[in-house]
């Protein structure tokens, strides 16, 4: 009898059990139909926009300009290598992605596109062949390029030598890799979109949003990424942590971080003209987008840009990033217990140059009283630039930049953990500690592989 | 410019006189064109080191070049060589090489291009004397795997590739032993009836 039972409930537990599979399998594959469907509308819709028409060399000259705003060169190179060539490992948290020739070369290049197929790359994240490109490769900011700019980059880089260098294949580990994967991935955070031009705003706001939004693409380290690579729309230029680099692109909307609401337009100039300002330096991956980039924009750019990022809403919320020093809430709580310690240390390697009270030396040293860069909640930039020094870029408005030296072989962890912390929560600077441990994550990475 | 270049001192030692540990080479008094390649070669992944090369990085050709002229005028004195653990024979062979070179071998000597004195030549050829023994086998072993490079063509990479390892390490245990003669500075030009270099090109050093 109670056998019976049993059998009885086996049988019936066996047929709920395939049910479900049978839900699941036909959920996958109704899910995989909707995202390769949504990939083979967005195909079709990418080659539908007609070109511009124009290529004289006017349109060279532009296309020149921004690849300058957009800072092809530096992906799209080696170190030493031919310009444009490709070539250059992009290292994400999900392997490493090559960048690709962009030479006018017919097999390895892209010769044989038209500037419908480069168009769509830009705006739709395609392929010629109609492969999905990865996002890397930031056309989510991209797709706002305008198609008059998409033609004239095209007619540029079809100006250059072209160079014979074949593509290398990504390194990306399973299933990030793979086709579908991509296609998820888009259906999640990519739509392809123009930029929307404000009425309401001026002529000269409405460029300083394109060129941050569209080829300049700031946010793609300026607003974090969640865990598949998808950048947070709702907190954009929020801050984010720049994977594997692990530098933290401060928040442009944080009066704490990087905000510039209260700057004057021709400090924030000064600041991307030149990499230096009395209200702030660029340091890490900034410094080379100065060097490589907004050095060269036009006045009228910086001038443009720099009213639009003074307008962008003060939002100052609490963001969840990794590698965030421990409870910033709770500043300095530990500090005396190294604070001597941490004084003597700064007294002798630090104050040369800072200033006995932090005060820095204008135009040479940054001031590190009151400085915002030090006080961030993510301490990693703080770190790596004492573990491996730094220049500032040199830029024809700072041609002679001093040098921080690198420490990593002068102090230990311990004495960077307490200088830091000295330096965090002296002088008014009200920051959360930093350990020791915070300190030797970045020395290993830094013996490992520089920066 | 010391002040500028604090950076660079770090390591380098007090103007750029040696680190203490042996491994961070002398820049002061090295010829300008050399030590200006060598920053191009770091920024450009010819040579590799990540601390140099991330301090590089964000630096143009004019003020690398300023740094190089800088350092390369600071003249001063050189410690005595440190005391040589090499064998009398070890050494014989690595002044026989440096002096003669093996022609059996296509070696050239090294006073063939770094100068009779081994002072180097002015302005991109490097003098050898007053390096540390264990800087000058880490430079050797690593332009034959091909870790350091030079402008192409790379005249060291071909004569270290017909050396080997003995001869690496009896050559530079010789160089590390001799001390300096009292003009340390970069001769002028080569030496003259340089027959054996002209087969090699320098892109380094045209």
């Amino acid at each position: 009898m109670r056998q019976r039972a049993i059998n009885a409930t086996q049988t019936v537990v066996k047929k709920l059990f395939r049910a479900l599979v049978a839900a699941l399998v036909t959920l996958i594959i109704v899910t995989v139909a909707i995202v390769w469907g949504l990939d083979a509308l967005d195909d079709r819709q990418a080659t539908s926009e007609p070109a511009s028409g124009e290529a004289d060399a006017n349109v060279i000259e532009r296309g020149a300009y921004l690849a300058r705003v957009g800072n092809c060169m530096a992906c799209h190179t080696t170190r030493g290598g031919s310009p444009y060539a490709g070539g250059r490992g992009i290292e994400t948290p999900f392997g490493t992605v090559f960048s690709s020739n962009l030479t006018a070369d017919k097999t390895t290049g892209i010769g044989q596109w038209n500037a419908n197929e480069f168009w769509r790359a830009l705006h739709h994240g395609r392929a010629r062949d109609g492969r999905l490109l990865y996002p890397a490769f930031p056309y989510t900011s991209y797709t706002q390029v305008t198609r008059a700019d998409s033609d004239a980059l095209f007619a540029y880089l079809g100006s250059l030598p072209s160079v014979e260098q074949p593509n290398r294949a990504h390194t990306l580990r399973w299933p990030y890799g793979t086709r579908i994967a991509l296609m998820a991935w888009r259906a999640l955070y990519f739509k392809p979109a123009a930029f929307q031009v404000e009425s309401s705003r001026s002529d000269q706001w409405n460029r300083g949003a394109y060129l941050v939004h569209g080829p300049g693409h700031c946010t793609a380290c300026h607003t974090a990424r969640n865990a598949l690579g998808g950048s947070d729309v709702a907190h954009e230029f929020g801050g984010g942590l720049v994977p594997v680099q692990d530098w933290y692109a401060p928040s442009l909307t944080s009066p704490q971080e990087a905000g510039v609401a209260t700057w004057s337009v021709s400090e924030i100039v000064q600041l991307l003209a030149t990499g230096q300002s009395a209200r702030g330096t660029t340091s890490g991956p900034m410094g080379e987008v100065v060097l490589h980039s907004t050095q060269y924009w036009s006045l009228q750019d910086l001038e443009a840009t720099a009213i639009f990022l003074k307008t962008l809403p003060a939002n100052d919320q609490e963001k969840d990033i990794r590698g965030k020093s421990p409870d910033p809430s709770s500043p300095a709580r530990e500090a005396p217990r190294f604070a001597a310690r941490g004084a003597q240390l700064y007294e002798k390697h630090c104050a040369q140059c800072h200033g006995k009270s932090g005060e820095g030396v204008p135009s040479a040293y940054p001031a590190l009283a009151g400085n915002r860069a030090i006080a961030l909640p993510v301490t990693a930039n703080l770190i790596q630039i004492v573990l491996n020094g730094e220049f500032s870029p040199a830029t024809p408005g700072n041609p002679r930049p001093f040098g921080m030296p690198p420490f990593a072989l002068v102090l230990s962890d311990r004495d960077m953990a307490d200088v830091l912390t000295y330096i965090r929560t002296t002088w008014n600077n009200q920051a959360s500690p930093i350990s020791e441990l915070d300190v030797n994550r970045f020395r290993e990475k830094a013996v490992q592989s520089g920066r | 410019m010391a002040q500028r270049t604090l950076a660079c001192t770090a390591c380098h030692g007090d103007q750029g006189r040696a680190g203490p540990d042996g491994y961070y080479p002398r820049i002061a008094g090295k010829p300008a064109g050399y030590l200006y390649n060598q920053l191009l070669n770091f920024r450009e992944g010819r040579r590799h080191y990540n601390l140099m090369t991330g301090l590089l990085d964000p630096l143009n050709n004019a003020y690398l070049k300023e740094m190089a002229q800088y350092f390369s005028a600071l003249e001063l004195p050189y410690p005595p060589p440190l005391a040589t653990s090499a064998s009398p024979a070890v050494l014989q062979r690595g002044e026989t090489l440096a002096r003669q070179g093996d022609v059996s071998r296509g070696i050239p000597a090294c006073t063939q291009c770094h100068g009779e004195a081994l002072t180097g030549v002015a302005p991109n050829v490097p003098g050898l004397l007053g390096l540390p023994r264990d800087y000058l086998n880490a430079q050797l072993g690593s332009w034959i795997t091909g870790q350091r490079r030079a402008h192409s063509p790379d005249c060291m990479a071909r004569v270290t590739q017909r050396m080997t390892a003995v001869d690496v390490t009896a050559v530079s245990a010789w160089l590390a032993a001799r001390p300096l003669p009292g003009n340390t500075r970069p001769t002028q030009a080569p030496v003259t009836g340089t027959t054996g270099t002209k087969a090699i090109q320098c892109g380094s050093a045209p």
